[in-house]
């Protein structure tokens, strides 16, 4: 597979950790613990996390609304998450982001946004910076299809290209903005094409193989460090709904049960017994850290405090 | 009369207009099939079919931008911004355009546009889904804003909006699409700048409007337990506002309390306590104005600090008593 063991067992696991997060996150959804919504990548795995664990710690990531994944990949604590996710004070926005605005400075991540293609300027900058002060490093932007078509995609790829920033454009093409299907809201069906209006390099690859992902992702940071910016699509799928209320009445269960067997989990992990790189026991070890290690992060979640409302006006300004 | 939702309602004057107006089309994201993100349009891609009833691909400039250059070409747009905090995106179209091209170009062009668009706090969606942004829009000349309270008036006030010549921001509060109330059958329409006393009362004038009012009707409600009258004014529409209507109530109460859900600096309160330093009502009053709104935070996701940044009905009462009785505690320099 051209990549070492170790990263191997890398990306299985992040990928059985955000599902597990995930399927968890669900469930105290449906036992009432959770106030607000909540948007979850679970048959896109493959995406946040082959792109981010390509990255160095001083590489920056913007992230989605949907990046649990990403947000994983980048090594960020699942305790601090989960208590993100449940509005305490240990979490990582001490409770006033929640899991749709997300962030650790300390991995490198800028953030997840809750306005759709908000974060793909704010990347540029990012970018900005590091080019600035000649760092060795690279920034990387996703974003989702439907965010392609926000004004902001195309300012932000122009002047990135014009400036020759350092950054990865990472548009996770889940086939859907909400309920609308690609082919209703954009005239195209390559979105790497548009990279071409801006000068720079675009190209689409399989979001469901980790390994290609990964990849693909080390591949570019080496060929931006030297050009400037690039567009990568991943192609993948949303298993569950947008958001925790959605009837889903725009896509049927035929397309749903189709994508699920292109499960990049599952995918991945035939291909690693086939080839002989782990026994199939070894992978459910894995999962089974994964499963504790999501369950340690819902105990401390819960046993964690909640904000104190007289705290509630700090941090407006500095 | 018949009962329904703030969102039937909502759906009712938008599917009435239609019906009457070939002109009136609507867009936005996922309104279609999907219904809308609060359900708001759910059924009308059936009616209306795709030529009056459109998805858009997310790009909120785009959105409004078309409804501002179809309503100068002589269309009848009603444009949805899923949440209002999104019509940040499109603050140059809002702004720049819809609310200059009559003035700027001598009184050639109508921009009868409606931007309909939910709002507030309540949700636990944080910071970037929950903001109200009245205030930006009162200040800016050449569009009025709308803020219905009750599904009788986001009915008539809708129809209103859409019958306007000109760009209308509809601001919908989203915890109250849910609630239920009378609504009359068929066409009728609440004049914008026309404000409602939603209760009488001769101790203390509590000018509010949108979400607030049932919390305010609330706290007057246990005021009056205490045997405090409060008056209960609903603004309605903030631009144009109902300025007879707060001379009006606080020459009859003396005593004045503004509760809104937006942030208190440079917020609509402030208008509203300006009106009554600027007016004849000045000399009726008996205490200083007083103003219970958001704190000047952004709205964090956590649910108890959510809520603990917004007025409540408890903090309300307290308000209204206290100013009754002279013991409001006024900031001091
Ligand atoms: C500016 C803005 N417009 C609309 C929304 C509402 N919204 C949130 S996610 C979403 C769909 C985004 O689609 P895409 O970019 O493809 O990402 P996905 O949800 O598929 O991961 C929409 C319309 C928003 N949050 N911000
Ligand atoms: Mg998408």
């Amino acid at each position: 597979m051209g990549v070492p063991r170790e990263t191997l067992r890398e990306l299985y696991l992040k990928m059985a950790q955000t599902r597990r997060f995930e399927e968890t996150a669900a469930r105290l959804f449906t036992e009432g613990k959770v106030h607000g919504t909540a948007h979850f990548c679970i048959g896109e795995e493959a995406t946040g996390v082959g792109v981010c664990s390509a990255l160095a710690p001083e590489d920056l990531i913007a992230q989605t609304h949907r990046g649990h994944n990403q947000a994983i990949g980048k090594g960020m604590d699942i305790r601090r998450m989960m208590a993100e996710f449940l509005g305490k004070e240990t979490g990582y926005c001490r409770g006033r982001g929640g899991c749709m605005h997300i962030a650790d400075a300390s991995v490198g991540s800028l953030g997840a946004n809750g306005i759709v293609g908000g974060g793909i300027p704010i990347a540029v900058g990012a970018a900005f910076a590091q080019n600035y002060r000649g760092q060795d490093a690279i920034t990387v932007c996703f974003f989702g299809d439907g965010a392609a078509n926000e004004g902001a995609f195309h300012e932000a790829l122009n002047l990135a290209s014009v400036w020759k920033l350092p950054i990865l454009f990472v548009c996770v093409n889940n086939y859907y903005a909400m309920s609308t299907h690609l082919s209703l809201h954009m005239n195209i069906k390559d979105i790497s094409v548009r990279a071409k209006s801006y000068g720079i390099p675009g190209f689409s690859l399989d979001g469901n193989d980790v390994v290609a992902v990964y990849t693909a992702t080390l591949e570019a940071k080496k060929r931006i460090l030297e050009n400037g910016p690039e567009l990568m699509v991943l192609n993948t799928y949303r298993i569950m709904g947008h958001s925790k209320s959605d009837p889903q009445t725009y896509r049927t269960r035929d397309e749903v049960e189709a994508w699920k067997k292109k499960d990049p989990l599952l995918l991945f992990r035939n291909r690693l017994v086939e080839a002989g790189e782990f026994l199939a026991s070894d992978l459910d070890a894995l999962d089974a850290q994964a499963a504790r290690d999501v369950a340690e992060a819902v105990e401390y979640a819960e046993s964690s405090p909640e904000p104190k409302v007289e705290e509630a006006l700090q941090d407006v300004l500095a | 009369m018949r009962e329904m939702t703030y969102a039937e309602a909502i759906r009712e004057a938008l599917s009435e207009e239609m019906r009457r107006d070939e002109s009136v089309f609507f867009i936005g994201e996922d309104i279609g099939v999907y219904g809308g993100a609060f359900g708001v349009s759910k059924g009308m891609l059936a009616e209306f079919g795709p030529k009056r009833v459109r998805d858009t691909p997310i790009s909120e400039t785009a959105i409004v931008g078309c409804g501002v250059g179809a309503a100068m070409a002589g269309l009848r747009p009603v444009v949805e911004i899923m949440f209002s905090d999104f019509v940040a995106v499109a603050m140059d179209q809002i702004v720049n355009q819809a609310a200059k091209a009559r003035f700027q170009f001598g009184g050639q062009f109508s921009v009868p546009l409606v931007i309909r668009t939910p709002s507030g706090s309540g949700t636990g969606a944080a910071e970037q889904h929950s903001q109200s942004l009245e205030a930006w829009f009162v200040h800016t000349p050449g569009i009025k804003v709308a803020v219905p309270s009750t599904p009788a008036d986001a009915k008539g006030l809708l129809i209103s909006a859409i019958r306007d010549p000109n760009p209308v921001l509809f601001l919908e509060q989203k915890l109250l699409y849910r609630t239920k109330g009378e609504v009359p059958e068929g066409d009728y329409t609440v004049p914008f700048g026309q404000a409602a006393v939603r209760r009488e009362g001769r101790d203390v004038a509590v000018i509010t409007y949108g979400r607030m009012v049932a919390r305010c009707l609330e706290a007057a409600q246990a005021a009056a337990a205490e045997g405090i009258e409060a008056e209960v004014l609903d603004l309605r529409t903030l631009a144009p506002m109902d300025r007879e209507a707060i001379i009006r109530t606080v020459k009859k109460c003396g005593r004045v309390l503004i509760v809104h859900e937006a942030c208190r600096t440079g917020g609509v309160g402030g208008e509203i306590a300006a009106t009554i330093a600027d007016s004849e009502a000045f000399f009726w009053l008996d205490a200083p104005v007083r103003r219970l709104c958001g704190e000047d935070t952004p709205i964090p996701y956590n649910r108890n600090l959510e809520d603990s940044i917004v007025p409540r009905v408890p903090g309300i009462t307290e308000e209204i008593l206290r100013l009754a009785r002279r013991e409001a505690s006024w900031p001091r320099a």
